[in-house]
C-alpha cells in the first residue's frame, strides 16, 4: 500500500540520517585515536609521566628541532596532566559544596519572594559565556590577586623557576568554580523540590527537626541528581579551554604542593587550553600528533566520566530512587 | 420572612448542649462494651474487647483552629485517653483532620495558620513543649502510607536515630536499636513476615505492609499517644482488617485516636466517638451510644447516611 | 433577624477575650548545634550565591556601558596605536550572526529529525541506543575537540571548495562553513534534547486519534506532533543558539583570529561563508591580554554586548518554556479538525 510504502521510506531515510551521524561520531572518536596513536607508540606510558618543560617540549616540536638526545616525539604531559586534575578536582569540589549549601537554602530556607527574583538570576548565570568569566578574571580578579594575595617575598622565593602573576591555579580554580555552581544550584534545587512532600511530611511528623530532615531524606533522595549534576559539572570542567587559557597562567608548570600556600599562586595549564594555544601547529605533523594525543585523553575521561555517573546511580535504585 | 433580609448566620440547629455523659449499660449489663449489637444498630462486628486501666492522656480546651481568617475548628473539647480508641467521625471539611494534626502541632507548618484555646499532655500545654520532643511523644500516621526511600530497618529506627542523646547521635546499627526496631514491628504485626530481611528496601513491601510500617516507625519511639489519619482508606479490605486488630491492641500501651469517614470501622474499632460537622463538635460519647442512641438529630442524619 | 424554635446562634470566631496565636514557621533556636551551623551555613551561602550573581552582573554593566559608543557597532576593525580611538566590532557581530545562522539552519532540521526518529520510530532498539548515546556523547565532549576534528575534517582535499585553497594546493580548513557545521553539532544534543522532551509529553491519545483517522506515522509527525511542540522547538533552538553564541574554541580554531571579516572569491555571500573572520567571542579573546591584548575597553564593550545578546536568549527560552502547557480540549478538538481537512493529500 501506498501509505505504508511512505512510512517505510520515510523511516529509512530518518535512520539513515540517524546512521550519518553515529558514523560521523565514530569517526572522530576512531581518528582522534589513530592520529594520537604515534605519540603515544613513541612515548609509552611515560606519556603521562613527568620529564622536563612541556613548553619546551611543544616548541621544540613547532620549530621542527628536537630537543637534544630525544626523538621528535618526545613529551611528557605530566604538568598538563596535574594542572586539569588539581583545577578540575579543586573547582567541583568547591563547587559541589557551595551548589548543595545554596539548593537547600533555595528550595528550603528561602523566603518565597527571594526564591522567585533568585530563580531567573541563577539561569541567567549558567548561561554566561565562557569567554566573559575569563575577561574578568584576567583583567579584574588576577591583577586584585596579584597586587593583594602575592607578595614580593613570595615572588622571589620561587623566582628562579617561575613568576608568578595573579593568573593562576587559584584565579582558574575559583572562577571555574563561579561557572559550573550555576548549573548544578540548578539541578540540585530542582532535584530537592521534587521530594514527595509525603516524604518530607512523614519526617517532620516524627519530631525530626526540619534541618536533619533535609539531611536524611530529602538530600538522600536526591543524590542520583547530585551525582548527575557533578558529572556534568566536571565535564564542563574538563572541557573548558578558552576561560583557562585566559586565566590559569598559560605556562605548562607543574604546581608543586610542597610550596605551601604559594601552591596556588603557581601558574598551570590544564590539557584543554594547551590544545586551544596550540592550534596553529596543526599543520606540523609532529606537534599534530601530539595535539590529536591529548584529545584522546580528554576523550577517554569524558567517557569514563559519564561511566562513573551511572554507576554512582546504580546502588541507589534499589531504594527507590530514580534519577 | 423578609425576602430583603439577609439570610441568618448561624450554621446548626443546637438542640442541648452537645456534651453527653457516658451512658449506662443497655438492658442492665452495667460494661461499656457488649459483644451482641443491639437492635437497630448497623451490623457491624465488634472487635473490642472491655477496654481496662483507662486513664487521661491529653485534653483538648475549648479549641479553635484557623487557616487564614477560616475558622476550621470551633470551640471544641476533648478527652483523649490511654486505653481507649477515639474515633473522630464526621463529613468532608468538618475539620477532623485539622483537629488531629494539631494535636501533634502539625498545623504549625502551614503558614497563615492560627489557633485559640488549650491543648494538654499530661497536663502541659504542648505548645510550652519542645515541638520535636513533642512530636516524638505524639506520634502520626497518614493516609498514604510513606516509608522512606531507605532499607525496612532504616525506616523503623529513624526517629530513634534522630533522637539527639547527650548531644551524639545512634546512627549506627547498635543492637539496642536493631532490638527496639524489631519490638516495634512485632507490636505493629509485621516482623514475621519481613524477619528474614530487615535490610530490604521499605517500598518493595505491599501497600498493607507498608502502613503497618509507617506504624511500627510511629511506634518506635514509645509514643504516648498514637494519632492516625484515615489509615486504612487506600488499602484493600485484608490489610485495613490486620490493621484495625492491630488498632485495638495497641490501645493499652497507647492512646490512639483515629480519624475515620467509614462509620464501620468507627463501630469496629472506636471505645468513644467524637462527631464533628462545619468545624463543631455535635456530639461525643460512647461507641454504642452515638450509634445506637444518638441524642442529635444531625448525628442521627449523619449515621443513618442522610449525607455525608 | 428571625430564629427558629429552640436554636441559638453559634459564634463564627473566639470571642474577643480568647488569645489567638499565630506561631511563627520556624525556631531554630531549639536545635543542637550542629543543625544551627548547618542552617546558618546555607544561609550564607544562599546570599553569597546572590553577591557573586550582581556583583557580576554589575561589574559587566558598568564597565560595558562605560566603554561602550554607538560608532563601535558600525566601524570594523582597524589596527590603530590609540586603541580605544580606532575600530569597532562591526565584523564580529556580522560573524556571529552569520555563524549562528549556519549553525542553526543546520542543526534545527537534522535535530529534529533525529528526536523524532528517537521518539516515534526508533527501530532496531540496538540503533537507536547507540544514537542516544552518541548524541549524550556530544553533550560531554570538550569543543576543542570537536574542534581540531573539524579542521582536519575540512582540510581535506575534497573540500577544499568550502575554504582556501593555497597555492601548493593544501587546504587552509579555516572558514564560517567548517566552524557553521561544527557548530551545528554542538548544538545538535540541545535540540534534540528539547524536542525530544516535547515529544514525550505529547500524549498518546494524539497519535491514537491521528493513527485511527489513517494517517501514517510520517503524516502524523509532520501534522500533528510537530505542530503541537512548536514551543519545545523554539526553545532547544534558542537554547542551541545559545550554545552556539558563547562558544570561543571553535570559533578560535576554525575561523582563526582574524579581526576583520575576509571573504573568498568573488561571490557575494558563499565568499563570505568561505572566508574567514571573527565573531564577538573571538574578539573579546583576541583584545584581552590572552590573545594580542592591546584594547581591554572594547574587549569589556564587546563582552557587555555579548552579555546581553545571551541574556535576551535566555529570558526567550524562559517565557517559551512557561507557555508550553498540555494541550486542552479546545486545542485538541481544533487539531482534529486540521488533522481531518488535511487528509486527502497525505495518503
Amino acid at each position: 500500500m501506498k501509505t505504508v510504502r511512505t512510512d517505510q521510506r520515510v523511516e529509512r531515510m530518518l535512520g539513515a540520517l540517524a546512521v550519518a551521524l553515529l558514523v560521523l561520531i565514530g569517526a572522530m572518536v576512531v581518528t582522534v585515536f589513530l592520529k594520537g596513536w604515534a605519540s603515544f607508540s613513541h612515548n609509552g606510558l611515560s606519556w603521562f609521566g613527568p620529564g622536563g618543560d612541556v613548553d619546551e617540549q611543544l616548541r621544540a616540536m613547532q620549530q621542527a628541532t628536537p630537543l637534544p638526545g630525544h626523538s621528535p616525539y618526545y613529551f611528557r604531559a605530566w604538568p598538563l596532566i596535574w594542572g586539569t586534575l588539581v583545577t578540575t578536582v579543586l573547582a567541583v569540589v568547591l563547587a559541589l559544596i557551595v551548589s548543595t549549601l545554596a539548593a537547600i537554602f533555595l528550595t528550603e530556607f528561602a523566603p518565597a519572594p527571594m526564591r522567585r527574583t533568585l530563580d531567573p538570576v541563577i539561569r541567567l548565570l549558567a548561561a554566561v559565556p565562557s569567554v566573559v568569566y575569563g575577561l574578568i578574571g584576567i583583567l579584574a580578579i588576577a591583577p586584585w590577586i596579584n597586587s593583594n594575595l602575592i607578595s614580593n617575598g613570595r615572588k622571589a622565593s620561587v623566582g628562579y623557576v617561575v613568576q608568578l602573576n595573579g593568573a593562576d591555579l587559584a584565579t582558574a580554580t575559583v572562577i571555574l568554580a563561579v561557572m559550573i555552581t550555576p548549573i548544578m544550584v540548578a539541578l540540585i534545587s530542582a532535584a530537592l523540590a521534587s521530594v514527595p512532600p509525603s516524604w518530607h511530611e512523614g519526617s517532620i511528623a516524627l519530631g525530626v527537626n526540619r534541618w536533619r530532615t533535609i539531611v536524611r531524606v530529602s538530600l538522600r533522595t536526591a543524590r542520583p541528581a547530585i551525582i548527575a549534576a557533578t558529572v556534568l559539572a566536571t565535564a564542563r570542567a574538563l572541557g573548558e579551554a578558552i576561560m583557562l587559557a585566559m586565566v590559569s597562567g598559560g605556562r605548562g608548570f607543574a604546581a608543586n604542593p610542597l610550596d605551601g600556600i604559594t601552591f596556588l599562586f603557581e601558574p598551570v595549564r590544564p590539557l584543554a587550553a594547551t590544545i586551544v594555544q596550540n592550534s596553529e601547529g596543526l599543520t606540523i605533523p609532529v606537534l599534530a600528533h601530539t595535539i590529536y594525543a591529548i584529545a584522546a585523553v580528554l576523550l577517554v575521561s569524558a567517557a569514563l566520566l559519564s561511566f562513573a555517573g551511572w554507576a554512582a546511580k546504580q546502588p541507589l535504585k534499589r531504594y527507590g530512587i530514580r534519577a | 420572612m423578609d425576602p430583603m433580609m439577609p439570610p441568618p448566620v448561624r450554621r446548626i440547629v443546637v438542640e442541648r448542649e452537645p456534651y453527653v455523659a457516658p451512658p449506662t449499660g443497655q438492658n442492665g449489663d452495667g460494661g461499656t462494651a457488649t459483644l451482641a449489637p443491639a437492635p437497630g444498630a448497623a451490623s457491624a462486628p465488634r472487635l473490642r474487647r472491655p477496654a481496662t486501666n483507662v486513664r487521661e492522656r491529653m485534653r483538648v480546651e475549648s479549641v479553635w483552629l484557623a487557616y487564614g481568617d477560616r475558622w476550621v475548628v470551633r470551640d471544641v473539647s476533648l478527652p483523649v485517653r490511654q486505653g481507649e480508641v477515639l474515633a473522630l467521625i464526621g463529613a468532608s471539611g468538618s475539620g477532623k483532620t485539622t483537629l488531629l494534626r494539631s494535636l501533634n502541632r502539625l498545623t504549625e507548618v502551614t503558614a497563615g495558620a492560627a489557633r485559640a484555646g488549650r491543648i494538654t499532655l499530661d497536663g502541659e500545654e504542648i505548645h510550652e513543649l519542645e515541638v520535636n520532643q513533642l512530636r516524638r511523644r505524639v506520634s502520626m500516621v497518614f493516609q498514604q502510607p510513606n516509608p522512606f526511600p531507605m532499607s525496612i530497618l532504616d525506616n523503623v529506627a529513624y526517629a530513634l536515630a534522630e533522637h539527639p542523646k547527650h548531644g551524639r547521635r545512634r546512627r549506627r546499627r547498635t543492637p539496642e536499636l536493631e532490638a527496639t526496631a524489631a519490638d516495634a514491628l512485632r507490636r505493629a504485626g509485621l516482623y514475621d513476615e519481613v524477619a528474614d530481611d530487615l535490610n530490604r528496601p521499605a517500598l518493595r513491601l505491599s501497600g498493607g505492609q507498608q502502613q503497618r510500617l509507617c506504624i511500627a516507625r510511629a511506634l518506635a519511639a514509645q509514643p504516648e499517644v498514637l494519632l492516625l489519619d484515615e489509615p486504612c482508606s487506600a488499602l484493600d479490605p485484608i490489610s485495613t482488617a490486620t490493621i484495625e486488630e492491630l488498632i485495638v491492641g495497641l490501645r493499652e500501651s497507647v492512646a490512639v485516636v483515629i480519624v475515620t469517614h467509614n462509620l464501620q470501622q468507627a463501630q469496629r474499632v472506636a471505645d468513644h466517638v467524637a462527631f464533628m460537622h462545619l468545624g463543631e463538635l455535635v456530639e461525643y460519647g460512647s461507641s454504642e451510644q452515638i450509634f445506637e442512641r444518638p441524642t442529635m438529630q444531625r448525628t442521627r442524619d449523619y449515621i443513618s447516611g442522610a449525607f455525608g | 433577624m428571625a430564629a427558629a424554635e429552640g436554636t441559638e446562634l453559634r459564634p463564627l470566631a473566639p470571642g474577643p477575650g480568647v488569645p489567638v496565636v499565630r506561631p511563627r514557621r520556624q525556631r531554630t533556636s531549639s536545635w543542637p548545634l550542629i543543625d544551627r551551623i548547618g542552617y546558618g551555613l546555607c544561609w550564607a551561602t544562599g546570599l553569597a550565591l546572590c553577591a557573586i550573581a550582581i556583583a557580576i552582573v554589575l561589574y559587566m554593566l558598568v564597565k560595558g556601558i562605560g566603554y561602550l559608543k554607538p560608532s563601535l557597532f558600525v566601524e570594523s576593525p582597524a589596527p590603530a596605536v590609540k586603541q580605544d580611538e580606532a575600530g569597532g566590532f562591526f565584523d564580529p557581530i556580522i560573524g556571529t550572526f552569520i555563524l549562528t545562522g549556519l549553525g542553526i539552519l543546520i542543526a534545527a532540521p537534522v535535530g529534529v529529525a533525529i528526536a523524532a526518529w528517537l521518539s516515534e520510530y526508533a527501530r532496531p532498539r540496538a540503533l537507536a541506543r547507540a544514537v542516544e548515546s552518541a548524541i549524550e556523547m556530544i553533550g560531554g565532549v570538550p569543543s576543542v575537540v570537536l574542534a581540531i576534528f573539524g579542521l582536519l575534517v575540512f582540510s581535506q582535499g575534497v573540500l577544499g571548495f568550502l575554504s582556501q585553497r593555497a597555492a601548493n594546493g593544501a587546504v587552509y580548513g579555516r572558514s564560517f562553513f567548517a566552524a557553521g557545521v561544527i557548530m551545528a553539532v554542538l548544538a545538535l544534543p540541545l535540540i534534540v534534547g528539547s524536542v525530544r522532551e516535547g515529544l514525550a509529553q505529547v500524549p498518546d491519545h494524539m497519535r491514537e486519534a491521528a493513527y485511527a483517522l489513517g494517517k501514517t506515522r510520517a503524516s502524523c509527525i509532520r501534522h500533528v506532533l510537530l505542530p503541537a511542540i512548536r514551543p519545545n522547538v523554539a526553545s532547544g533552538i534558542v537554547l542551541g543558539m545559545g550554545r552556539i553564541i558563547g562558544d570561543t574554541a571553535i570559533v578560535t580554531i576554525l575561523i582563526g583570529v582574524t579581526l576583520q571579516n575576509e571573504a573568498v572569491g568573488n561571490v557575494p555571500i558563499i565568499g563570505n561563508l568561505r572566508g574567514t573572520g571573527s565573531t564577538l567571542t573571538s574578539y573579546v579573546y583576541t583584545n584581552s591580554p590572552a590573545g594580542e591584548g592591546g584594547a581591554p575597553q572594547k574587549a569589556y564593550a564587546a563582552a557587555f554586548v555579548l552579555l546581553m545578546i545571551v541574556l535576551l536568549l535566555n529570558a526567550i527560552v524562559t517565557r517559551l518554556s512557561s507557555d508550553t502547557k498540555p494541550l486542552g480540549r479546545a486545542a485538541f478538538a481544533g487539531r482534529l479538525r486540521m488533522i481531518g481537512r488535511s487528509l486527502p493529500w497525505t495518503q
